[in-house]
């Protein structure tokens, strides 16, 4: 075969999978450690870590649930403040991780097959914090299923023409959806562990969940067409469910969250700060484990450019809301725009457009997208901002309301920050643990990528 | 490699799977059962009293008003308790000596009212006026029940939300004529819907089922 003319600074695109992988080769590297690999120093260190955080986060939550909401920096104005601005965040760190299982999936991404797993979890435990801090902004914490529309002894319904009901519905189904792809998913590789254990607790704990999966032709085929379908129905989760969360805001006639750009802005925002978190993942997790071959540079060019594509959609969205702001010549609306350019949280305004806008844009060059410790920062820097940016929906809407009477300011507490810090603790224990005791990588998927590489090679 | 499961665990999986839902199930059932019955409504438990005041025999047997005790239904939001001078009207002279009517007697001559155990009480959170509903044509009986058949008081109906939202939302099927609310014995002839979608519009009764109409 002739050398392929190389034109300029053409590099060649690495590949999905390490050249050198064998099916068996692959079933080693990632069974063996959930089954082999003894605890290591990082491993516990970080899970005594995250530990303690995870106290710390139950201890916030029960001075909340004996004191009250009063801890927190909440008051009139300025009535929703971090619980809102948690979840929002949370819950929009899930997107990614069903884009990857469900979209990539349907649009034939053969190199998702090596992230989706730890994606798909990443979605579990995302949805799980996001889901805590709607309960716990409640109050009353306990009355909980008064969300739910169930026959009761009031003869009472929830509103169903309120927003914060759908969203109670658009959370259950994104989490039931979610833990449903993840279970079938993990079925045949669970199957893998249990004939690959050596001891017999292993071969019994795994075999449980495998539920009796044998790798007949039968059971692939009822699987893939389970899979697909399951991956059919998170497809529109991932535009639903933030469109949702972002109703919750612009149903209110409140000038900075009236708006009907919210719902694309805002699912693009959540699959934004999802890839970032992915990247958050990936790059350490390959290293620690050594999985280069399996997750490659491929894959962390392929999110870097997925992260700089939906930041795009969301500058578009901020310019396209001050835009309107502007264009309504509608004096709230100007005001609330002034307020974020100019008010007591101006800072936070231009923090969240330097990064987002500015800082984004280095995404744009290779070396940075390949330069592993740079991506890593930089998608820290933009899951910190994507925090910040709700911050800054929900306060500078909120704390100078239309009469200068009734103005007010808002600052996290000591429990807010708890919360905070507790719930990333949560997400990372939680994370922790699936990486020990559950393969991170799809076993199968990757079986079925060194054949495909291996055919392709075949035919050339 | 010999089995790792005995082939008994196919049927374990599925009873689990099955058997579970319907745990969940049967486990929000009772809740809902529990909470619905008498143990927590105390719909049909006599209630102990200070005194074995039979309504029964007060109303039935010597025909007495329930206007005569409950002087302020008519008017008040209260229905009304009696004081012990009431009761003395008659008491003072019928079973004077009566050792059941001791601690009627030491009320009377403490000047301390007796302490009776409430059977119809609201939660705090609850407004209720006797009056509007006497006069908008809301019978004793419709929520008391016969209490001219009650030796000892007890609830009638549950007093949940869902009973009362049961005739706010359809008053037609509940209400009585003026004339007859303090009847015990009266019984309408023909259907409850016509006379009841007459008296709706005729007494101007309006469906009121907001919020703020009980929780003020």
């Amino acid at each position: 075969m002739p050398e392929r003319p190389t034109t300029g600074q053409l590099v060649p695109r690495p590949p999905v999978i390490a050249p050198d992988y064998t099916p068996g080769s692959v079933t080693d590297a990632i069974s063996e450690i959930v089954l082999k690999k003894p605890h290591t120093v990082p491993w516990l260190a970080a899970f005594a870590v995250t530990s303690l955080v995870v106290l710390g986060f139950l201890a916030g939550i029960g001075v909340l649930l004996f004191v009250g909401v009063g801890i927190w920096g909440i008051n009139i104005p300025v009535a929703w403040g971090f619980a809102i601005t948690n979840f929002v965040w949370w819950i929009g760190i899930g997107h990614a991780g069903t884009l990857i299982s469900a979209i990539l999936l349907l649009l034939h991404q053969e190199w998702r097959n090596s992230i989706n797993r730890f994606a798909e979890a990443m979605t579990v435990f995302a949805v799980t914090c996001a889901a805590l801090f709607p309960l716990l902004h409640l109050g009353r914490a306990w009355l909980f299923y008064w969300l739910i529309p169930y026959p009761n002894l009031m003869s009472l319904w929830p509103q169903f023409r309120s927003p914060l009901v759908l969203d109670v519905f658009a959370i259950s189904t994104y989490f039931t959806i979610s833990l449903l792809f993840w279970y079938l998913g993990l079925i045949p590789d669970f199957a893998t562990l249990r004939d690959q254990a050596t001891s017999r607790f292993q071969r019994i704990f795994y075999g449980i969940f495998a539920m009796g999966w044998r790798g007949a032709g039968r059971h692939w085929h009822h699987y893939q067409m389970g899979y697909l379908l399951l991956a059919g129905l998170a497809t529109p989760l991932v535009v639903s469910v933030h469109s949702v969360v972002s109703i919750d805001f612009a149903y209110a006639l409140l000038p900075g969250w009236h708006s009907s750009i919210f719902p694309p802005y805002f699912v693009a925002g959540a699959i934004y700060s999802g890839f970032a978190m992915v990247i958050t993942l990936t790059i350490p997790l390959r290293k620690f484990y050594g999985l280069d071959g399996l997750v490659t540079d491929r894959h962390i060019d392929n999110m870097a450019k997925l992260l700089l594509a939906t930041g795009l959609v969301v500058d578009y969205g901020y310019l396209m809301e001050m835009f309107t702001a502007w264009y309504s010549a509608e004096r709230y609306e100007m005001f609330t725009l002034y307020n974020r350019m100019t008010g007591p949280y101006a800072a936070v305004f231009w923090l969240v457009l330097a990064i987002n806008i500015g800082v984004l844009q280095l995404l744009w060059i290779r070396r940075v997208r390949r330069h592993l410790l740079s991506l890593f920062v930089l998608s820290l820097v933009i899951q910190s901002a994507m925090w910040l940016e709700r911050y800054m929906i929900i306060i500078t809407a909120l704390h100078r309301d239309f009469l200068p009477r009734s103005w007010g300011m808002f600052a996290g507490t000591f429990w807010d920050w708890l919360l905070v810090i507790g719930s990333i603790g949560l997400f990372f224990w939680l994370f922790l643990l699936f990486v020990r005791y559950i393969p991170m990588i799809s076993i199968f998927e990757g079986r079925e990528m060194v054949h495909k590489a291996a055919r392709e090679a075949g035919v050339r | 490699m010999p089995q790792l499961f005995h082939r008994g665990a196919n049927t374990i999986a599925r009873a689990s799977i099955y058997g579970g839902l319907g745990i969940i199930g049967l486990f929000f059932w009772v809740i809902y059962a529990v909470n619905d019955s008498p143990y927590f409504d105390f719909v049909g438990v006599p209630r102990p009293q200070p005194v074995q005041f039979s309504h029964k025999h007060h109303v039935q047997d010597d025909g007495i008003d329930c206007r005569y005790c409950h002087t302020t239904v008519e008017t008040q939001a209260f229905a009304g308790m009696p004081p012990t001078h009431t009761c003395m009207t008659c008491h003072s002279v019928l079973f004077a000596d009566s050792p059941a009517l001791a601690p009627v007697r030491q009320s009377y001559a403490d000047n301390t009212p007796l302490a009776w155990t409430r059977v119809y009480d609201l939660p705090d959170y609850v407004y209720f006026n006797h009056s509007i509903h006497v006069n908008k044509g809301v019978a004793c009986i419709t929520c008391h029940g016969r209490v001219d058949e009650m030796p000892l008081m007890w609830r009638q109906k549950t007093l949940r939300m869902n009973w009362c939202l049961s005739c706010h939302r359809s008053p037609e099927l509940f209400v009585t004529p003026r004339e007859h609310v303090f009847d015990m014995t009266w019984v309408r002839d023909g259907d409850q819907r016509d006379m009841g979608a007459r008296l709706v519009k005729e007494y101007d009764i309006k469906r009121l089922t907001d919020c703020y109409t009980c929780h003020r």
